[in-house]
């Protein structure tokens, strides 16, 4: 699966997209941040105190949202365009 | 369908340009509302703003909100130009023109589009201070959340 980040949580994690193997048991939005965040303390620091926004190609979701069939999944915080 | 124009560009632009661009050839508008999004600098310590966006989702949403404003306003035109990269004090950010036969529906979707490009078109700034330090991301505010709201009671 495509991930991308961006703004502080691009930063946190280090790094502004990655392909990863995610596990089958992974259903939601919300799981797969449960589960990146597990991954190392950059990723917890990235995805703490819930501030995360996520994208499926391109369009908003929450977090109770499927990922099965998702091409890019991106992560980011509020945003503060305009 | 309407003239539509959604550019997310890093170049600055001319305002009175667009609205030339946006009413040329027309007989029939009789409004346009203009909204112009500049980098303010309140304390005195800012250098910049570096605006970061989602190259493909921006333009794809900003392309939602002017959907939604269409469907609830009789408009004639829209023109949403969003920069991003390095923007100084003083200098423009976000270009809203929305045309209409007439004032109410141009005011009306122009602080539509307004509210929903602050907390749903993915940008996100990022403070430069005048010293040299590191500077924060700037924060959402919930008045911004707040100002949706209102639109979902209107609906």
């Amino acid at each position: 699966m495509r991930l991308v980040y961006f703004a502080s949580l691009r930063e946190r994690i280090g790094k502004s997209e990655e392909e990863l193997d995610l596990p089958d048991s992974l259903r939601t939005i919300g799981e797969l941040i449960d589960w990146l965040a597990a991954r190392d303390e950059f990723y917890a620091a990235a995805f703490a105190k819930g501030i995360a926004r996520a994208a499926i190609n391109k369009k908003h979701v929450k977090p109770e949202a499927l990922i099965a069939g998702a091409r890019e999944i991106a992560f980011f915080p509020p945003m503060t365009g305009g | 369908m309407i003239p539509r124009k959604i550019r997310v560009q890093s170049e600055n632009f001319d305002a009175a340009a667009e609205s030339a661009a946006l009413t040329e050839g027309r007989r029939d508008i009789g409004a346009i509302a203009s909204f112009i999004g500049l980098c303010r600098d309140e304390a005195g310590t800012l250098e910049a703003l570096e605006l970061e966006y989602y190259p493909g989702m921006a333009e794809e949403e900003i392309a939602r909100i002017a959907d939604e404003a269409e469907r609830r306003w009789p408009l004639l035109g829209v023109t949403v130009i969003h920069r991003h990269g390095r923007i100084r004090p003083g200098e423009q950010i976000v270009l809203v023109l929305c045309a209409s036969a007439h004032r109410a529906a141009a005011f009306s979707a122009a602080e539509f589009l307004m509210d929903f490009l602050k907390s749903r078109a993915p940008f996100w700034k990022k403070e430069h201070r005048a010293d040299g330090t590191q500077g924060e991301w700037v924060a959402a505010k919930d008045a911004d959340e707040a100002a949706l709201e209102r639109w979902s009671r209107d609906a």
